[in-house]
């Protein structure tokens, strides 16, 4: 035991109990395919070459990264577009056989000086959206992934049978191997296949392996996760992060894959041979210091994670409680952060990858599973995270050990907990109103707050089983409106408004009803509603500091590409603005965090050996961004229409919502909509919902409006050929296949503006096809 | 636990010490090789006033906690030691040591620190070092902290 450590040897954790017979699992497998390549030398962060597999035909080859593809893309998800754009048609979707699951890492990854450096990148063709969805996730995989020799991995067709896909940057092999005997849920599968590749019984060599899976969850729904392992060496657990969200762990096991396993030979602070090493160690010391002075009096990360922001959210009335309706509850300290404190292992270095003093991944340890077959077994649960307990919260769970037993299942079975707790918190919301009944529910009682029932839910599409129910609402929300609304069980309207998905993915853990800019950053997305393009709710509602369109717009394009670049290098954006330095309210934009930013710049740099500006960081952003949403266009996507979001994310949708914040809204019809007050009093709250419906809709397309206009795209969304040149992304069939769309849309009338703009307002431009003048 | 109950720390008497830095070379001959000292040192000796004043490693183990990958220890003998074979280079003990004592030099990526060797002692002409026995429960810290609020 580590001296001063809380002891955690007195737990048994459940995960490090069991003896399994390796011998026996291991003589289990065939090789099905094996490819030995040239160990070489990363240099200046880049490996230089990507991965091929291709389960249907046992083909693995490797394919050169050239300087051209890292001048246009970058890296980490840059790469991913590049090799999708490479391989999947307009008409692939999730579960055909071209479609690809890309894991990328981005040439900073895997540094260790700075913290939150080592995040893998994962793409593919989603099954909830049925365009590009790409997930930012820790763990060791995508450094060891770079370390073993390789910027990228790709992974097509489908096996016949369960396999494994093994990286062995020791030995500079690649093997594809039937899998038939390991388990298939995650927190056992990271453990067995750790333990058997590991080169030696050791901790240190356990650290040097990592494992990404799914689990039974993921073959049945399409809120499959991915599980990224890395073997904690004081708890002696192979712990997980998720890249959660949009299916990634469904085409995962619909490609047969069990897992994918990478280990390296050995570690150290320069295995990514960056240009000028004195400049990282000084970077990364300036920001320990910076975290080791500051976090407690900010985030408070080291001690609670991003759960922290249970009580923020709460008190700004952003906490979404029973599916978005309410912002805030009586009952939230019931599962505040300090509640998840006394739960968790105090140990530091709780870094999804080494050298992160944020340590914002806490775990449970020794936690008694109460439902499911895990039941009465102590195992480790990883976070939760902050949009976990907001699922609970969605949910209306008031009790920690409820939350945790959800987080637990979630993740062993390989689901993600937004999209299962959003779908949830909605499907428990029509069980309130009737449209769904126990009957309509394969019996569940899908009542809020009733834990049993969403874990009971839970086994039963782990166990893969058929019922009506449980085989629509495991594919989440968008089927289930179609289905609700095709069966005549309620009022169509009331079930698209109340639904909390746009482009087919669930919304992720904020109220955003009153932010117009929020809207904005979930909306006007590339993969669906995800806060991690662009989190504007303090700017927007508490600091008011962008009150008009183009202000909006502005940040609507800034933030949505700077958070993009985290993605190309393969980091983490909490320490970015999770930790500020002291005088960051005197600079001139605290909201960008001038001085991480600078950091950043140097970071690069001293990694590549560029020399690049910080101009240059959102320029290329902006080229993968707008590369993206273009394949989003090529897949039929990727439009307005696409960016329409529900209305329970713009504003009230029934009178209780309305009646339990009735002073806000009244006042916002006098103030905003130029009511008279005694009008406003007259009217009933049916037809102040009403005013307000029109309202806040119509800013929504205004918003569209000028933020299509501030990125360089059509009134319809679309990015336009001539700004594709600008940012020198010259594919020839992508700029005709864009010039055809716009060309098409003008056809159909769909080049005009969204927003219906009375006396004294004024679109972005008047000019029809302003693009054509750049 | 069965390790040693103390720990040898350096005591500086500042009054005997004359500036020659003979200290720092001996470490970073320990270290590196080097008879550079300075920022190849584990002991520094800043000048304050008209006297000196020692800036070491006080063997309090903050460290210990801190490491991702297990590389630095408490050795039989009491002192906190960094393993450079382990060590992946981070700085996250270099950041957080709360004295500055967990050094870095150019030299290459992994830090280092003082290990109670004697070397510095028995380099100064002066007497101005004497390594001391301590007992760990005195000096121990460790990382974790209360709850803020």
């Amino acid at each position: 035991m580590v001296e001063g450590q809380i002891p955690i040897e007195e737990y048994e954790t459940g995960n490090t109990k069991h003896k399994w017979d390796f011998k026996k699992i291991r003589f289990a497998h065939r090789v099905l395919a094996e490819y030995n390549y040239k160990k070489g030398e990363l240099y200046r962060g880049y490996a230089n070459r990507t991965l091929y597999v291709n389960l249907s035909t046992n083909t693995i080859k490797e394919k050169p990264v050239t300087d051209e593809m890292k001048k246009k893309f970058t890296g980490g998800r840059g790469f991913g577009l590049k090799l999708l754009w490479d391989s999947i048609k307009p008409t692939t979707r999730w579960n055909s056989e071209e479609n690809e699951l890309i894991i990328t890492t981005g040439p900073l990854c895997g540094t260790t000086q700075y913290p939150g450096s080592g995040k893998s990148l994962c793409l593919t063709i989603s099954p909830s959206t049925n365009i590009i969805c790409d997930c930012n996730v820790g763990g060791f995989f995508g450094p060891y992934l770079k370390f073993a020799g390789f910027d990228a991995l790709e992974i097509q067709g489908r096996a016949k049978n369960d396999v494994v896909v093994v990286i062995d940057g020791e030995k500079g092999k690649v093997t594809i191997e039937t899998a038939p005997l390991e388990e298939t849920n995650s927190h056992l599968l990271a453990e067995q296949l750790t333990y058997m590749y590991a080169s030696e019984d050791a901790e240190k060599s356990r650290q040097k392996v990592s494992v990404v899976s799914a689990g039974k969850g993921a073959e049945h729904s399409y809120w499959g996760c991915l599980n990224f392992s890395f073997y904690d060496i004081r708890r002696k657990v192979a712990r997980m992060k998720q890249a959660g969200r949009g299916g990634l762990g469904t085409v995962l096991r619909d490609k047969k894959v069990k897992a994918i396993v990478t280990k390296v030979e050995k570690i150290d602070g320069v295995s990514n041979h960056p240009a000028d090493p004195e400049t990282l160690a000084k970077l990364g010391t300036k920001m320990h210091r910076e975290i080791r002075d500051l976090d407690r009096s900010q985030c408070n990360m080291r001690a609670v994670g991003t759960g922290h922001l249970v009580e923020i959210m709460d008190a700004y009335d952003l906490l979404p409680t029973e599916n978005y309706r309410f912002g805030s509850f009586p009952k939230v300290s019931k599962i505040s952060s300090p509640k998840f404190y006394k739960l968790f292992t105090k140990i530091i270095p709780d870094g999804c990858w080494h050298g992160c003093t944020m340590a914002c991944s806490k775990t449970v340890d020794g936690y008694t599973v109460k439902t499911g077959p895990y039941k009465g077994q102590k195992v480790t649960v990883d976070g939760p995270e902050y949009e976990t307990i907001g699922a609970g919260s969605n949910m209306s769970f008031w009790d920690p050990l409820w939350i945790l037993e959800f987080n637990f299942y979630c993740d062993t079975y390989g689901i993600d907990t937004i999209s299962t707790g959003t779908s949830m918190a909605f499907y428990m919301e029509m069980y309130e109103y009737g449209i769904l009944n126990k009957e309509r529910c394969d019996g569940l009682e899908l009542s809020f707050g009733n834990g049993e029932a969403v874990l009971e839910f839970m086994h039963r599409i782990a166990r893969g089983d058929n019922g009506d129910f449980v085989n629509v609402a495991s594919k989440g929300i968008r089927r289930v409106k179609d289905w609700l609304i095709k069966n005549g069980w309620g009022d169509p309207q009331l079930i698209e408004d109340c639904g909390m998905e746009s482009k087919g993915l669930e919304y992720s853990e904020y109220v955003t009803k009153e932010s117009l800019a929020m809207q904005g950053g979930y909306g006007l997305t590339l993969k669906g509603p995800q806060h991690d393009e662009a989190w504007l709710i303090f700017m927007d509602m508490v600091n008011n500091a962008i009150p008009t369109f183009q202000m909006k717009a502005e940040a609507l394009h800034y933030f949505p590409m700077w958070r993009t670049w985290f993605g190309l290098n393969g980091l983490c954006k909490l320490p970015w603005n999770d930790i500020e330095p002291t005088n960051n309210a005197e600079t001139d934009e605290p909201s960008k965090v001038p001085e991480h930013v600078q950091n950043y710049v140097e970071y690069q740099n001293a990694v590549t050996g560029w020399n690049v500006k910080k101009e240059d960081l959102i320029l290329q952003s902006e080229r993968c961004y707008d590369w993206q949403r273009a394949m989003n266009v090529w897949m039929r996507r990727g439009q307005r229409k696409d960016d329409w979001i529900p209305y329970r994310s713009m504003g009230p949708v029934t009178e209780m919502e309305y009646l339990s914040r009735k002073d806000r809204y009244d006042k916002q019809l006098v103030e905003k909509m130029e009511l008279k007050k005694e009008e406003v009093e007259k009217l009933s709250t049916k037809e102040k919902i009403k005013l307000l419906y029109d309202f806040r809709r119509d800013q929504y397309q205004k918003l569209a409006d000028a933020v299509y206009y501030r990125r360089g795209w059509t009134p319809n969304g679309v990015p336009t050929p001539q700004k594709m040149k600008q940012l020198e992304m010259n594919d020839p069939k992508m700029l005709k296949m864009l010039q055809e769309k716009i060309d098409e849309d003008e056809k159909a009338g769909l080049n005009v503006w969204g927003g219906k703009y009375g006396k004294g307002e004024k679109p972005p431009t008047i000019h029809p096809k302003y693009w054509e003048k750049w | 636990m069965d390790e040693k109950k103390t720990v040898k720390v350096l005591k500086f008497h500042a009054e005997k010490c004359d500036g020659g830095l003979g200290c720092e070379k001996a470490c970073s001959q320990v270290h590196f090789k080097s008879d550079d000292g300075g920022n190849k040192s584990a002991i520094r000796i800043i000048k304050d006033g008209k006297s000196y004043k020692m800036h070491v490693c006080n063997q309090r183990g903050l460290c210990i906690d801190i490491c991702p990958v297990g590389a630095i220890t408490r050795r039989k003998n009491g002192t906190v030691w960094l393993d450079k074979d382990i060590c992946i280079g981070c700085q996250s003990c270099v950041g957080f040591c709360p004295i500055g004592a967990m050094r870095k030099s150019d030299a290459r990526i992994e830090p280092f620190k003082c290990i109670s060797c004697g070397a510095c002692v028995r380099a100064c002409p002066n007497g101005a070092l004497e390594l001391v026995e301590v007992k760990i429960d005195d000096v121990k810290e460790v990382v974790y902290h209360k709850l803020v609020k």
